[in-house]
């Protein structure tokens, strides 16, 4: 039988080496389910982990795969900290596309110059209005999150699916779901780096996306009102005792982490499609759920967990492409990571000890005598 | 037309029943599995891949439970061996369930089976319009079986009493010498055996085909009955027909030509979740009759 006994304190090395260790298990382990379904699991691994990273532009692309990731990634972290389970950014990131797209298709020319920023706040509240439903049947009849942010997702997908086929898609499309295209004023453009120029298909929304997380960092770690959101979530009771309101952070992180999600909806359709179309996410949203976990709840380490995780989806298409491995193998993966994360968090916070005799489970006579 | 409507409401519900049920028994036993969907994607691609290399839609179904069985093994061995969180934990096992059974179903795609056959009990099915409740499948009427077993085994045999013990107050349960982690670890494992089943009633029943990610999100309507059901297994048959209900209005506004949207159709058993959700909700976890550890970490002490 395993026993869990739990450590007096935790040392910060151990912090540190649980993401490390997770993700060098998941490697391990996604390369023997390579193997054991049929393929050369070096071979694999080399596609899945190295060649996504051979080519300057490739780097760009893993950034640019990034971005969203690190951004919604952020938001989660505020919400997973203070023990709120906001499990459908997916569609908040729909919402928040829908608001940005809705002031790129109709703002008049003469704002135009104004087009960016506004796009930037439709998106930022059309997401945290959709993370709002849960927030107030949270604190208003305390229904469980988790379950209406994830049906919203699905209501969300539902929701642009009728806009570009219906009352938004371009009468030129001749039948494709697709608005128009966006004006130019509402395009992210390519970011041309210094010495190096442009790199693959990276953006400018790159930046917002480290801004966000600094700035999470920040909030989080430096102020009252992330203080709050930590002691909501380590310790409710003094939380209460305190004269702190769990329903103003539950209010808070969901509709932060739906603002964000939104941003994240804004600036992939800009930066990236230009239009909208039914597929604008492919799971992002569900995605970050992991870069949150790998950065340990925490903003400053979402941007390295996000490159991570994104390198794993990129993977996933180069295998595709150059062994036939279904892209799918990308969900295990991330799976696994998850499951290693969660498993190292157990032996940071306790000791594990085997006990090799076979009782299973019940007392033998020895036992009960002593 | 309207035994039509009624046979295809209670298809729709079938697959609700079984992963609810095993569900319940979980969460009864103070475990919250979220991985549902995970399990039930598992259980749809060996019912699948079991009855096409097998020829037996039978074997497929028991593939299918097996498949959903071991995945919450490892759900199982997260939570209680290592004392993972719940939520977290069933997350990943979705995550990682929806890739595997994509993976496992690649080649698959594109196949068709012969599902599981229709048994028309004689008489009985000759009504009119209810008739249908005798031209079903095997899974279909065990469904109701299994539904009527949780109800017994739960309330009226001291096996149901240990695992409601267990969801309510497992230090008092460990106390008296039962072993929290080991019942929670066998609710665990036949909620996955049922939501395998109800996975496998997928391509065996609904649609011959694998599809990715074909639960559509059942995984996690099913979690919501539960709480619809106040965790009362009969009344989860209630529910689930409700929403096989809400879940065929699409159908039949289709049919008759309803100027709503399709998508707005769609919507419907989301939305439905989320109002039943809310009305469920009001009053204390203990009114609405939650079991009072429902997620709750537990270590034995020494």
């Amino acid at each position: 039988m395993m026993r869990l006994t739990p450590r007096p304190y935790v040392s910060p090395h151990q912090l540190l080496l649980v993401p490390v260790l997770s993700v060098l298990l998941s490697i391990i382990l996604g390369g023997l389910i390579f193997a054991a379904l049929g393929y050369n699991a070096l071979d694999a691994l080399y596609q899945f982990f190295v060649a996504p990273l051979s080519r300057p532009d490739q780097i760009g692309n893993l950034f640019v795969k990034a971005c969203p990731l690190i951004i919604i990634g952020t938001g989660l972290v505020f919400c997973y900290r203070a023990n709120i389970w906001n499990i459908g950014a997916e569609g908040q990131l729909i919402f928040g596309a829908l608001g940005a797209g809705w002031v790129a298709l109709y703002l008049p020319e003469s704002w135009h110059f104004m087009m960016l920023p506004l796009m930037i706040l439709g998106g930022m509240i059309a997401g945290a209005s959709l993370a709002a439903v849960p927030a107030f049947l949270k604190t208003r009849f305390q229904t469980n999150e988790i379950l209406v942010s994830l049906m919203l997702t699905y209501v969300a997908g539902l929701v642009i699916d009728w806009l570009v086929r219906g009352p938004w898609r371009d009468p030129m499309s001749f039948g494709f779901p697709l608005t128009p295209y966006y004006p130019d004023a509402a395009l992210i453009g390519k970011l041309s780096l210094p010495v190096v120029g442009k790199l693959g298909q990276l953006h400018w929304g790159i930046l917002i996306a480290l801004c966000v997380s600094g700035l999470g960092w920040f909030i989080l770690s430096r102020t009252l009102a992330g203080f709050k959101v930590r002691v909501a979530g380590d310790a409710p009771r003094a939380a209460r005792f305190a004269g702190f309101s769990p329903n103003i952070v539950t209010f808070s992180v969901l509709l932060v982490s739906g603002a964000l999600a939104g941003l994240a909806g804004m600036v992939e359709v800009s930066a990236n499609m230009g239009q909208l179309q039914p597929q604008i996410s492919f799971g992002y949203g569900f995605t970050a759920i992991i870069v949150a976990f790998l950065a340990r709840l925490n903003p400053a380490a979402v941007i390295l967990a996000a490159l991570i995780v994104a390198l794993s989806e990129l993977g996933g298409d180069s295998a595709q492409i150059a062994m036939g491995i279904p892209k799918v193998v990308t969900g295990v993966f991330k799976g696994i990571l998850l499951f290693m994360l969660l498993a190292g968090e157990t032996i940071t916070r306790y000791e594990l000890s085997f006990d090799l005799r076979m009782t299973g489970g019940k007392m033998s006579r020895g036992d009960a005598d002593v | 037309m309207y035994d039509e409507l009624l046979l295809t409401v209670l298809l729709t519900s079938v697959p609700l029943i079984l992963a609810a049920t095993g569900e319940l028994v979980v969460e009864r036993s103070g475990v919250l599995n979220l991985g549902v969907e995970g399990m039930m994607l598992m259980g749809a691609v060996a019912g699948f891949g079991v009855t096409s290399l097998s020829g037996s839609p039978y074997i497929g179904m028991l593939g299918g439970a097996t498949a959903g069985a071991l995945t919450a093994a490892l759900f199982g061995f997260f939570v209680l061996g290592l004392a993972t969180n719940q939520v977290a934990t069933g997350l990943a096992l979705t995550i990682f369930g929806t890739g595997l059974s994509g993976l496992i179903g690649a080649p698959l795609v594109g196949q068709a089976i012969d599902g599981l056959p229709v048994f028309i009990v004689p008489l009985l099915s000759d009504i009119p319009v209810l008739g249908v409740l005798f031209r079903l499948d095997l899974l279909a009427y065990l469904s109701i079986g299994l539904v009527a077993g949780t109800s017994f085994v739960l309330f009226r045999t001291r096996a149901g009493l240990v695992i409601r013990a267990v969801g309510d107050n497992a230090t008092s349960a460990h106390a008296l010498g039962y072993s929290v982690l080991k019942v929670r670890f066998y609710t665990v494992m036949f909620g996955g055996m049922m939501a395998g089943l109800s996975g496998a009633y997928l391509p065996l029943v609904l649609t011959p085909h694998w599809a990715e990610g074909m639960t559509a999100g059942r995984g996690w309507i099913a979690l919501a009955l539960v709480v619809f059901a106040s965790w009362q297994p009969w009344r989860v048959v209630g529910g689930a027909v409700l929403f096989g209900g809400v879940t065929i209005m699409q159908l039949a506004g289709q049919a008759r030509g309803w100027s709503v949207s399709p998508q707005f159709l769609s919507m419907l058993p989301y939305l439905a979740t989320i109002i039943v959700l809310v009305a469920m909700s009001r009053g204390g976890r203990a009114e609405r009759g939650a079991p009072a550890q429902l997620g709750r970490i537990f270590l034995p002490p020494r």
